[in-house]
């Protein structure tokens, strides 16, 4: 539940905060840090009720390969996109597919959802949280649905599920 | 050195852009034309911002274009899927060359609801007694019309 | 350099006319959220532009809260097709 301490709810966003502040006001004088601070600290207690638990990132290292991963793929999903729209759209076959998912955190889902969406011919619609099923809609959808889907697991669940829950 | 590689930046954004417009132009029905803009939209914006970055060089530009760059990735994927999803409320035809409608399954046209599973107990009950009660809206599948 | 940044504008007001074009013809309402939500990524991309073009960084804050809005506005529209109301999904 939310403590009402006037403490520091969240010591790493606070942190985070006081250095964009710095880096957005590119003046570094002791009035503009007490500011910062003041921000920093006023900002996530008031923010802090409206955010559900966050997950524990353990392993900062696959975090930061996992965004790499996600990057390239953006472009490479691009680079399909692209060739899809300049053929002939006629011969699309849009689908949409169940994807059950394993993870269990709200943060993790939404991240999962948002890499699908940005990855190659996918996009995630609805997601269904009695059967843990999120929907994804294929632009051009060939050969199997247990091939899609083991793909898009071994590609980023797992690692997700390595980063935030083992 | 890198003046080309920001014109190189910016001429592929436009690129991309150009690409995002003609997909929402030529495909064929709401789904699909989501693709187009998520992904092509959302990096044609995240490369002009970069080639800002590198023009500019000052931390402050830097921070800026960074902090446009996240909330892009963000919010860009968030805002694609509230749309498909209303859009399905809606009853949005789908194009008729789609293999699969497996949302069907969850939506309730008479209440015009997606079960989430999210519900409340009472809402739950409402569905259960409106399961067998003959759809008024239909989905209906239109040819193809740009 | 300056040929380049005129190029780029040339094709983005291009992609302008393209989407415009789908926002009128439409057919149905989301159709032409998602054409608006393109045409609020294709201006965050015109003012990147022309902050490099007239060289002042501060164009880049007016990008942010061009990104900002029509996020909210893609939100609101969302939901004003979901027929509104409370929901906690």
């Amino acid at each position: 539940m939310i403590k009402s301490n006037w403490g520091f709810p969240r010591p790493f966003l606070s942190i985070f905060l006081v250095l964009l502040w710095l880096f957005l006001t590119n003046s570094f004088t002791w009035a503009q840090l007490l500011l910062g601070l003041f921000l920093g600290w006023l900002l996530p207690l008031v923010a802090h009720p409206f955010m559900p638990d966050q997950p524990h990132v353990r392993h900062p290292l696959l975090m930061l390969r996992y965004l790499l991963v996600f990057l390239a793929d953006i472009l490479s999903s691009n680079w399909v996109v692209a060739r899809l729209l300049l053929g002939k759209p006629e011969r699309l076959r849009p689908a949409f597919i169940h994807y059950p998912v394993e993870l269990d955190n709200d943060y993790a889902i939404t991240l999962l959802a948002s890499t699908i969406s940005l990855t190659p011919g996918t996009v995630s619609a609805h997601y269904d949280a009695n059967t843990k099923q999120l929907l994804i809609h294929a632009l051009h959808f060939e050969g199997e649905e247990a091939e899609m889907i083991s793909q898009i697991k071994q590609r980023y669940e797992n690692v997700l599920l390595e980063i935030f829950q083992c | 050195m890198i003046e080309w590689l920001i014109m190189f930046l910016l001429l592929s954004s436009a690129f991309f852009m150009l690409l995002a417009a003609l997909g929402i132009l030529r495909l064929p029905d709401l789904p699909t034309r989501m693709h187009a803009s998520t992904k092509a939209g959302a990096l044609g914006a995240i490369l002009v911002m970069t080639s800002a970055a590198l023009f500019f060089a000052e931390s402050v530009v830097v921070t800026k274009a960074v902090a446009v760059i996240l909330f892009i990735l963000i919010t860009a994927p968030i805002a694609a899927h509230a749309i498909g999803r209303a859009g399905y409320f809606v009853g949005v035809p789908l194009w008729e060359g789609s293999v699969k409608d497996e949302l069907k399954s969850s939506y309730d046209p008479e209440t015009h609801r997606l079960i989430s599973g999210m519900e409340t107990a009472e809402e739950l009950d409402i569905y259960r007694k409106n399961l067998d009660i003959k759809p008024k809206v239909k989905l209906k599948r239109k040819k193809r019309r740009i | 350099m300056s040929f380049v940044v005129y190029l780029t504008f040339i094709l983005m007001s291009l992609a302008l006319v393209i989407v415009f074009v789908r926002l009128v013809k439409g057919p149905t309402l989301p159709d032409r959220v998602v054409a608006l939500e393109l045409i609020a990524s294709i201006m965050v991309g015109m003012i990147g532009v022309h902050a490099i073009h007239t060289e002042t960084s501060s164009f880049i804050d007016v990008a942010i809260v061009m990104a900002l809005t029509a996020f909210l506005a893609a939100i609101g529209f969302a939901r004003f097709l979901e027929r509104g109301g409370p929901r906690h999904d």
